[in-house]
């Protein structure tokens, strides 16, 4: 039963990251396509754990907590720039 | 032994279809609201929820097969403190930026962000008082 449940969550989850493609491409503005790559890594994370659920490894963790790390800090960064014009000031 | 171990896999594949349903709905969302701030609410609910329906699927999977869930908790605690963040600081870009809405802009989100005295229409960063003159 799990094997089935996982391959219709990585479907899932691949659909999801295709729509934030879509969005990101077709974004009027630009915090349109801030928040598709914001949510695209919280979507490459939930795909990075099923992965690791399907292989059995624990080593996939800590990648999904690198891109968890490195997405927000990215979205913060670039946010903080559309509103301060600079990054660190 | 039989009859727990049948009942964990329908708990983990419950879990991971929630998850996945989550997921799709927050993108869904993101892809057909009309305006940013609309848009702002689908990914910051929804797909956090299905990002920790996945997580707690993948929690239970372990323990069953032996192991502790340090790293789910690890980062479902980082995911659930730092999408409230983002999405606040997403937020005040757009109100800066004047990203066009449904609602209009109130007057008070002008003055409450920073350093935004030049209303402009178009979306560019802006360098007023970036670099001085040297």
């Amino acid at each position: 039963m799990i094997p089935l449940a996982l391959d219709i969550a990585t479907g899932a989850i691949t659909v999801a990251m295709l729509l934030c493609g879509l969005r990101l491409l077709r974004g009027p503005e630009i915090p349109d396509r801030l928040l598709a790559i914001d949510t695209l890594y919280v979507n490459v994370v939930a795909l990075v754990i099923v992965l690791g659920m399907r292989l059995g490894t624990e080593l996939l963790f800590e990648a999904a907590l690198i891109v968890a790390m490195l997405g927000f800090v990215s979205t913060v960064a670039l946010a903080r720039y559309l509103t301060r014009g600079d990054v660190i000031e | 032994m039989d009859t727990v171990n049948s009942a964990v896999e329908i708990i983990v594949s419950i879990m991971l279809l929630v998850g996945a349903f989550f997921t799709l709905v927050g993108a869904i969302g993101m892809v057909r609201f009309r305006d940013f701030f609309q848009r702002l609410h689908a990914p910051t609910k929804a797909t956090t929820l299905g990002v920790g329906g996945i997580l707690i699927a993948s929690m239970i999977h372990g323990v069953a097969h032996g192991r502790y869930g340090i790293h789910e908790l690890l980062i479902t605690m980082f995911l659930f403190i730092t999408a409230p963040v983002s999405a606040n600081l997403l937020s005040k870009a757009a109100l800066h930026l004047k990203v066009p809405s449904g609602a209009g802009h109130p007057d008070v989100a002008r003055r409450t962000t920073t350093g935004g005295d030049s209303p402009r229409k178009k979306a560019k960063p802006v360098r007023s008082k970036g670099k001085p003159a040297a």
